[in-house]
């Protein structure tokens, strides 16, 4: 009886495969991409089986990465805030300005490693990657476009006609295919190729005795929050940055958590590529890693949501001498990847 | 062969399952909810002043909300969920097709009960975008029913002046209100399951009968119901705690009115 219903089944596999266009079969199906884990990484959290990366797919997200039709008067381009030789971020710019030159409330963050995130932003207020360009499209000071807009504009050219085709099988375009496409180009921009990776992996890199040392005072003093080889624990923490008065203008995740508790608290920041991504905080106040240190030393506010590791004992901060900060400012520049600020796979030109 | 067995049996059992109901009661059929949106005892037109219960008058630009994971439960107890996935409507004061809603592939009963989410539920609103399509598109306009900045569906939108809403905000009003519980840290929760009991009146579904249930939706229950607040003190309510009385409010809108069989 089985077997008579595998039968059946297979005959009308066959019929079925009789009566499909013969054209269709001849076309080329868009080219898998294989994206190499780095070994010193954890699980990444993106499901790419649901969006499995193409050849096609990611020069799509990357043709509407670079393309300023995203944004309502079509003057900017997720890379107009996103540049590349500062690791993705707005490099010179404190907070970034986006459409007429309107400014924004916070630092924009570098573009890396995003498939190991579970939330996005400063706030975490994003919870898949493929739900973060609708972020950027949507802010007003930022793209301020419409996203179904955006889906119009696409299908008035052939350019994204022909290429939203080689990469789903087909012209239609639509606001998952849209964003998929845009997952599938940030998926593979993976920063994993600093010495310090290579030295991690034991791939014959050597670090200075200076970087070493840095190493073991990073460790000892920052790696509680920036942990793991992504260099963050993608925790929200109150790192004492914010005064009480700046509590009240940028109360951080407490805007999407509602939770009193979270008032401050922002998302701990990965250091890769740091020495490229200035300024730093989430407001972007800090033009220096020198900064950065110094601040962490002695400029530390103590508000009610104070992350207890930087009040031990009544003792707000993190104490450094001048001779550890600068080993740790040696360490951080292990972390810069050469390679991911010139890849030609992400560059606009 | 080890299911042959099953096969033996199997005719018996639907036979005796037959024996046991009403032959009318066997099959298929549809059922179309409507959702009529009111102000008391008139019909709502958008653009035309009315009056809430604080006195306050006001009129509406706007009015979106999503029905979603209903279920239809029959005078006798027996339960049949909507399939998930084919669960989720936007009802639109704007837009008079999307204010009835057709559920098919029903068994065939006498049902006396609706329940429904007004909102999405949590599982859907984290679900991948490929499982969100339609009228659940995050990518929706600016004028949509998603947060772009706070991953979330706004389940319930409404929007309009009074002359008691501030000048500053132009006299305008704003209800926006979502939140499905947070993702991963537990956040404001706005989902609300509204059960319709329409007592002693069935939607008799049939192979051959296409009851038609008719709601009314209230809007002046939101200004007063259980809790009464002014458009003065309130005129805009959205990601915020306050959003919780609004929604426990909006709960107790939907009121059968009639069924049509």
């Amino acid at each position: 009886m089985k077997r008579l219903l595998t039968y059946c089944f297979l005959l009308t596999t066959i019929f079925f495969g009789c009566s499909d266009d013969p054209i269709q079969t001849e076309e080329k199906n868009p080219a898998p991409l294989h994206l190499s884990l780095p070994a010193n990484f954890p699980e990444p959290v993106y499901d790419l089986t649901v969006n499995p990366l193409t050849e096609e797919g990611v020069a799509l997200g990357k043709m509407l990465f670079y393309d300023p039709i995203l944004s309502r008067n079509n003057t900017i381009s997720c890379g107009f805030c996103h540049q590349q030789q500062t690791a993705f971020t707005h490099h010179g710019h404190d907070v970034s300005h986006g459409i007429d030159d309107k400014l924004g409330r916070r630092n924009s963050l570098p573009i890396q490693n995003l498939i190991w995130y579970r939330t996005f932003f400063w706030d975490g207020g994003v919870h898949n990657l493929d739900l973060v360009p609708l972020n950027a499209i949507a802010n007003p000071v930022e793209m301020d476009e419409d996203t179904q807009n955006i889906i119009t504009k696409l299908q008035a050219q052939q350019r994204y006609k022909d290429q939203f085709k080689l990469a789903f099988g087909t012209e239609e375009i639509n606001s998952t295919k849209f964003l998929q496409a845009l997952s599938q180009f940030l998926a593979t921009m993976v920063s994993s190729d600093s010495p310090y990776d290579k030295y991690i992996r034991g791939e014959g890199q050597e670090l200075t005795t200076d970087q070493l040392e840095g190493h073991v005072l990073f460790k000892q003093h920052c790696a509680s929050c920036h942990a793991t080889d992504l260099f963050t624990d993608q925790s929200y923490r109150n790192n004492g940055f914010s005064s009480s008065t700046d509590l009240i203008k940028d109360p951080g995740r407490e805007e999407i958590t509602l939770n009193p508790e979270d008032r401050g608290k922002f998302k701990v920041p990965s250091l890769r590529n740091v020495e490229y991504t200035a300024p730093y905080m989430h407001n972007g106040k800090l033009s220096s890693l020198e900064e950065v240190l110094e601040f962490y030393s002695s400029g530390v506010h103590l508000t009610l949501t104070l992350d207890p590791l930087l009040n031990v004992d009544g003792q707000l901060g993190i104490h450094l001498t001048a001779d550890e900060k600068k080993k740790i400012i040696q360490f951080l520049g292990t972390l810069s990847d050469a390679k991911f600020l010139s890849d030609k796979r992400f560059s606009e030109y | 062969m080890k299911f042959s067995y099953l096969y033996v049996i199997l005719p018996f059992l639907l036979f005796l399952a037959g024996c046991d109901d009403d032959d009318s009661l066997q099959g298929e059929g549809q059922l179309t909810i409507e959702f009529d949106n009111r102000i008391g005892e008139e019909n709502l037109e958008l653009n035309t002043d009315y009056t809430n219960s604080s006195g306050e008058t006001f009129r509406i630009s706007k009015l979106n909300y999503y029905i979603s994971n209903i279920v239809l439960t029959t005078n006798d107890g027996r339960e049949f969920t909507v399939p998930q996935e084919s669960s989720y409507f936007l009802i639109m004061e704007n837009e008079e097709e999307s204010q009835e809603i057709v559920i098919d592939h029903i068994p065939a009963g006498n049902y006396n009960k609706i329940t429904f989410v007004i909102g999405v539920d949590s599982i859907r609103s984290t679900m991948d975008i490929s499982q969100r399509q339609g009228v659940l598109d995050p990518a929706q306009g600016h004028d949509g029913m998603y947060w772009t900045w706070n991953s979330g569906y706004i389940f319930f939108k409404m929007e309009g002046s009074s002359p008691a809403a501030p000048a500053d905000q132009d006299n305008k009003f704003y209800y926006h209100i979502g939140g499905y519980g947070g993702y991963d840290t537990k956040s404001l929760n706005n989902i609300r399951v509204r059960t319709i009991d329409m007592g002693a009146s069935l939607a008799q579904v049939r192979t051959d009968k296409k009851p038609q249930v008719h709601l009314h939706v209230d809007v002046l229950e939101l200004f007063k119901n259980p809790t009464p607040f002014t458009i003065a003190e309130h005129s805009l309510v959205m990601f915020s705690d306050f959003s919780k009385t609004v929604s426990g409010n909006y709960v107790n809108m939907f009121k059968f009115d009639h069924v049509h069989n």
